[in-house]
């Protein structure tokens, strides 16, 4: 009898870090929501200890994907057969959810993104540039700093009677306005409602700015959770929201689904280490280059005193070095 | 007096041939790198954009290596560059460093102090000389840039991933000790012969991608975080169209002598902006139409965060991607030297070139079938 395959999904993302089961069939058997909490390796190792508790001792993982910013060290440690960027892997999750999907909106940890897809393919995409002012980490501060858990914030929001305005297009601007019109005496709901509105509306203008929000709309990424921001962008688009069941994890949904088809077209072996890598333990470090004015950040992870991968380094110098030394061929 | 350079991509072979041909002692800057930005940085204001802050790091730098006179290039045109070298001048003697400024530029259209200058530079006035020094350094600038050009072809093709990166690189590195025109040009064709030995893809058909955007981002690799090299690992292959060579022929010498000088790119931008407005605005849309015309598959667009004229630029950029139907994305560049946002942005625009291609491919097809 064949034994069942599963793929695992893996986004480390600057805020948090997910991990999604998925089996043949691609239904989610289980999945992982993690604060990064600034230590991803420690959070990703975690994970992989809490799933290998969790699932059944056979289960065989046929193929795994790595997405978001931390995915080239996700993938150095856990062994990734898929390693892409997150954009794509959100684009891939939605369509899988919801097939006709037009407008993507994904709101994550300490960036925002737009998608736009027609007729099935992604024909435009925008990211937040510089500041991260319209994410969930700013509210994330801003409910901790009034006191409320995040969890309650969006609920507040709805509460409101009159939101006030506030200035959404700098978090420092935002945070003085914030301040100000409590000190004025408007009330807790009020200044909530009135951030939701100002952070949708930063988000219409910067993001969204000359592109079509078509529906179906898709909105996800951990803010998704957040009722005030889906209220707010409801009333200022006059269209309806989709949230996605699995909303929270859908970027480790699309690495999971990337690494299946990879796997399929492939018929290779998988990378993935098994679960047992999560008893290892990792060091990272960074050296700094002296050999041009480069002088470029080399980042060396090792596990158990051994070096596993290296990256940083434009010239090739030092990732190269580590290949010949493994015998790895996949250089070429 | 010894002068020295800012950087900006290849520029330094310019510059050092130039002074070369003239007779002048110069320093080269050490390449453009984080401690010229941390130097940059401390000196500048904080809102200038990021060409000043770099320009501020080379000037000290060498400074520190025993330069104590600046060559730069200014003018009046509409973008705050202009009056970059004035600025610099005043910043780098308010922070105690002894500089002197040469900025070759007309001020006012006066004749007679650009001449000035250039007698400074040249250490007298032999027309000849300057002549040959003008005409060797006009030819290096194009040889250079054809040689970049050949590298954007052989890049996405190459069979051994990394060659062309590592011959460029040495090229580069050797060029900063090449003297004068004849060395290096003998350097550059010597680069360009073993570019073409090899081994390259003859059958593969790379997606192509127009760069467009803010001369100083645009060309300077270190900057734009190596975007062009960057592209072509992952098998795309680019064009860049403006260029120093294009610049000091068709802007500095056609304009000055009234030469007829190549406006397609001002034809193209006219339905969407009709007038200079300052930096490489129209260039960037100009070339933006140009490059749909011409097939390409996606244009990237890139910009010194605050940049005036690009962010014009970027506003138009929407209607030229819905006219022409092709997707462009907009990076802005800033101190920030975290690369995973960029490379984020740089997979998923090369993600969605490959879906469209693939997408045309299967509706061409489907018409053949059909037919």
């Amino acid at each position: 009898m064949k034994k069942t395959g599963y793929y695992l999904g893996v986004d480390v993302g600057s805020v948090s870090t997910n991990l999604v089961v998925m089996d043949e069939d691609e239904n989610i058997v289980y999945k992982l929501y993690l604060r990064t909490c600034g230590k991803p390796i420690n959070v990703l190792l975690d994970g992989m200890k809490t799933l290998a508790g969790n699932l059944e001792k056979d289960v065989y993982i046929k193929g795994v994907g790595t997405t978001g910013s931390g995915r080239q060290l996700a993938g150095a440690i856990i062994g990734a057969d898929a390693v892409k960027n997150e954009i794509t892997a959100h684009a891939v999750a939605a369509q899988r959810m919801i097939p006709d999907v037009n407008t993507i909106l994904e709101i994550g940890g300490q960036d925002s993104k737009i998608i736009i897809l027609k007729n099935g393919v992604v024909c435009d995409f925008a990211m937040n540039t510089v500041c991260a002012a319209g994410t969930g980490s700013f509210l994330d501060r801003q409910a901790s700093r009034l006191g409320i858990p995040i969890e309650e914030f969006g609920s507040y929001a709805l509460r409101s009677q009159s939101p006030v305005r506030i200035a959404g297009r700098c978090a420092v601007f935002a945070e003085s306005d914030m301040i100000h019109k409590q000190q004025t005496g408007h009330s807790l709901e009020d200044i909530i409602g009135g951030l939701c509105e100002a952070l949708v509306r930063n988000y219409l203008n910067n993001l969204a700015k000359g592109k079509e929000i078509s529906e179906p709309i898709v909105f996800q990424g951990g803010v998704a959770a957040n009722v005030g921001i889906a209220a707010a962008f409801e009333r200022a688009l006059g269209k309806r929201l989709v949230i996605p069941k699995y909303y929270d994890v859908m970027g480790a949904y699309g690495a999971a689904l990337i690494a299946k088809k990879k796997m399929e077209e492939g018929k290779g072996k998988t990378n993935f280490y098994g679960f047992e890598t999560a008893e290892c333990s990792y060091k990272s470090k960074s050296i700094e280059c002296k050999g041009c004015s480069n002088l470029c950040e080399v980042i060396e992870i090792s596990s158990d005193g051994e070096t596993i991968a290296r990256w940083g380094d434009r010239c090739g110098k030092w990732s190269a070095q580590l290949k010949s030394a493994t015998g790895d061929g996949s250089l070429m | 007096m010894k002068i020295t350079f800012p950087h900006m991509g290849n520029v330094y072979v310019v510059g050092k041939i130039l002074l070369d041909e003239l007779g002048a002692e110069y320093i080269v800057p050490p390449f453009n790198n984080k401690k010229a930005l941390e130097i940059g940085t401390k000196y500048a204001p904080e809102s200038a954009c990021l060409p000043l802050k770099i320009n501020l790091g080379n000037y000290i730098q060498a400074y520190e290596q025993g330069a104590d006179t600046i060559l730069m290039v200014g003018g009046c045109g509409p973008c705050r560059f202009g009056y970059y070298g004035a600025l610099e001048k005043e910043i780098l003697n308010d922070a105690g460093f002894n500089m002197d400024i040469i900025i070759l530029e007309m001020p006012n259209g006066n004749l007679k102090e650009f001449l000035n200058r250039v007698k400074r530079l040249a250490g007298g006035f032999d027309i000849h000389k300057i002549f040959r020094a003008i005409r060797n350094t006009t030819r290096i600038a194009k040889q250079v840039d054809e040689l970049e050009k050949l590298t954007f072809k052989i890049r996405p093709r190459e069979i051994v991933k990394g060659s062309t990166d590592r011959i460029y690189k040495a090229f580069q590195e050797d060029m900063r000790e090449a003297r004068g025109y004849d060395q290096a040009r003998k350097l550059v064709e010597d680069t360009r012969r073993e570019l073409l030995s090899l081994e390259i893809d003859r059958s593969f058909k790379p997606l192509k991608v127009g760069i467009v955007g803010e001369i100083y981002t645009t060309i300077d690799s270190y900057t734009s975080f190596y975007l062009d090299s960057k592209l072509g690992n992952m098998g795309i292959e680019v064009e860049r169209p403006v260029t120093i060579s294009n610049w000091i022929i068709d802007h500095i010498i056609k304009s000055a002598l009234h030469l007829p000088r190549d406006l397609r790119y001002v034809e193209a931008a006219a339905p969407y902006l009709g007038k200079m407005i300052g930096g490489h605005a129209q260039e960037t849309i100009g070339n933006a139409v140009l490059f749909a015309k011409d097939g390409y598959d996606g244009v990237v667009q890139v910009y010194p965060l605050t940049c005036m004229p690009e962010i014009v630029a970027q506003s138009i950029l929407p209607a030229i991607s819905r006219d022409f139907d092709i997707p462009v994305l907009t990076l802005i560049i800033d101190e920030m030297t975290g690369e995973a946002g960029y490379l984020t942005r740089i997979e998923a625009f090369t993600d969605l070139l490959e879906k469209r291609r693939e997408r045309t491919t299967i509706e061409e097809n489907r018409v053949l079938s059909r037919s």
